[in-house]
């Protein structure tokens, strides 16, 4: 196996404050790892430092070998990462479909040819198809808005996958979900990385979400790497049971 | 319950193109002049509500971009060149300038993007104004002439008025074309969630300066009619009152609305003067009916119609 994300010694401070001090980890190809750790221990700060979102203060970003460091976040996206966020971010005011639609339409040819093209940029067997996957079809012709907020959650999450991504990293995504949902949801996650062999990196915050979903874990606190392993063994980890679990 | 909503906003979409090729028949030259100016003000709107109304890029220098079209053409057309090239000209050199000034909006957002075109504009005003050798300075350029199409003389108020619906026509027919692609949708991704939109491969730089390039182009474009139209051009109408009038025109018909700018213009153009009769009061019966819309429909007139009629919806539990 092959790593497709390879983290070498990242840092990022904000003015005196070290948000992640020296994180390195790799992800191999169809594996699913989970970044777990307190509050404030820097998960979404270093999933932006991937992801082009923030600059890295140091350290660099491999993408399949590749140094893709401060890549701006569009140009990662259409190498194959896809990613979702902490907070929904769906498009309220188009259809479930468009928003499906759009997640994908920039991976289909050049800015002009999609000017003169289709206008679901051929799309729409694709979006029928992630709808049936992630059962949104019958709101398909809904307005984002008006969905729950657990179908709003499953749309953020099919979003993240319209273009086939190589590697999706998830920002707690079991967040706010109601266990059917939540059961569901992480269901259809195992399948797409059946399916699609697709790569994950999973930020979570629901233990037991994260613990059946993941292959391997790496826990963070306070910017650095305190352990990882499989979730038995970082289950285990009295290092983990002190900084995290052992306060919850 | 979509379906009678398609076909009503059908049937006064055929009704409204019918009462504009109809209109002319029974007004007088004055009454044309004013449904022409609504024709080329139309444009002007449409190219702000791609800037504004879609992409979310505040810009008040959508006036600039119709002086820059209009004092190219009364410029060189009086000076004989002929009108289509003038008019390619408006439309191209506006559509560069919009792309340079959508640069500062990479960096700046909202009252502050605001604010740069807004100086943008009052500079352009200044140039008009001030660069006598070029532009006339107060005393304008007159005498502009009115094209010829195919040997067929568009001097008259009503054969000027068809060439500005036809324009219009085509205009609207492009942007209806540009917004149902894929580059609609980017547009509004832009608009309403920028972080979200570029994780998904959108490339908001490109898009942002396309926006602003596409709008000021047919401010370009609306202002290469207006010239012929009013035939003699000088600063005044090209300050920031038309900025923010052709503001008022997106906002009050629907920003993000494909017909949001036809009914916008209506009220900012047509309404006053409809108004007229009630003489010296016109202008505040005017300003109270703007302040009354506002209030109760911020998203404008279309947004109003949208909300009244939109079906309920069937996913939220």
């Amino acid at each position: 196996m092959s790593s497709v994300l390879e983290v070498r010694d990242l840092k990022k401070s904000f003015g005196g404050i070290v948000a992640v001090d020296g994180v390195s980890f790799g992800v191999e190809e169809g594996e699913i790892l989970g970044i777990i750790g307190p509050n404030g221990s820097g998960k979404s700060t270093l999933f932006n430092c991937i992801l082009g979102q923030l600059q890295p203060t140091a350290g660099e970003v491999h993408l399949d070998g590749r140094p893709v460091t401060g890549m701006r976040a569009c140009d990662l996206n259409r190498l194959g990462v896809s990613r979702t966020f902490q907070l929904l971010q769906i498009f309220p005011q188009l259809t479930v479909r468009k928003n499906l639609i759009l997640a994908g339409q920039e991976h289909q040819g050049t800015m002009l040819s999609r000017l003169a093209g289709r206008p679901d940029a051929g799309l729409s067997a694709a979006a029928e198809r992630m709808l049936g996957f992630f059962r949104l079809e019958r709101l398909a012709d809904e307005h984002a808005a008006d969905l729950s907020y657990g179908q709003q959650k499953l749309l953020d999450v099919a979003m993240a996958f319209m273009a086939g991504p190589r590697l999706a990293l998830l920002d707690e995504p079991a967040g706010g979900v109601n266990p059917t949902m939540l059961a569901s949801l992480r269901e259809r996650l195992q399948a797409i990385n059946a399916e699609q062999g697709s790569t994950f990196v999973v930020i979570e915050h629901n233990m037991e979400f994260v613990m059946a979903l993941c292959n391997r874990i790496l826990v963070l606190d306070e910017g650095r790497v305190i352990a990882q392993g499989d979730p038995a063994q970082v289950r285990r980890d009295p290092k983990v049971i002190e900084a995290y679990l052992g306060r919850s | 319950m979509r379906h009678s909503r398609s076909l009503a906003a059908g049937i006064m979409l055929a009704l409204g193109a019918a009462f504009l090729v109809v209109a002319p028949l029974g007004l007088k030259p004055y009454g044309i002049f004013i449904l022409s100016m609504w024709a080329v003000m139309t444009i002007a709107a449409i190219g702000l509500n791609l800037t504004l109304g879609y992409a979310g890029q505040i810009s008040l220098a959508q006036a600039a971009f119709v002086g820059i079209g209009a004092y190219l053409t009364a410029y060189l057309t009086t000076k004989g060149w002929p009108f289509w090239s003038t008019y390619m000209l408006g439309g191209v050199s506006c559509f560069a300038i919009g792309w340079l000034l959508g640069y500062p909006a990479l960096r700046v957002q909202h009252h502050y993007l605001a604010f740069v075109t807004l100086a943008f504009n009052t500079l352009v005003y200044l140039i008009f104004r001030n660069e006598e050798w070029l532009t006339g300075g107060i005393y304008g350029i007159s005498n502009v002439p009115r094209p010829v199409v195919l040997g067929w003389s568009m001097n008259g108020p009503r054969e000027f008025y068809y060439f500005c619906l036809a324009h219009l026509a085509l205009v609207s027919v492009a942007t209806w074309w540009l917004l149902r692609s894929p580059w609609g949708l980017a547009f509004v991704a832009l608009r309403e969630n920028p972080i979200r939109a570029l994780s998904l491969g959108v490339d908001t730089r490109r898009y942002t300066l396309m926006a602003f390039a596409l709008g000021a182009g047919l401010g370009g474009i609306s202002g290469a009619l207006y010239a012929p139209l009013v035939q003699f051009i000088d600063p005044t109408p090209f300050a920031l009152g038309l900025s923010l009038n052709l503001l008022l025109m997106v906002v009050l018909g629907g920003s993000g609305y494909f017909f949001g700018p036809f009914l916008g213009a209506i009220v900012a153009v047509l309404l006053p003067e409809w108004l007229r009769f009630t003489e010296g009061f016109y202008l505040m019966g005017y300003a109270l009916l703007v302040i009354v819309l506002m209030a109760f429909s911020p998203s404008g007139l279309l947004g109003l119609a949208d909300r009244l009629t939109r079906p309920a919806p069937r996913g939220a539990p």
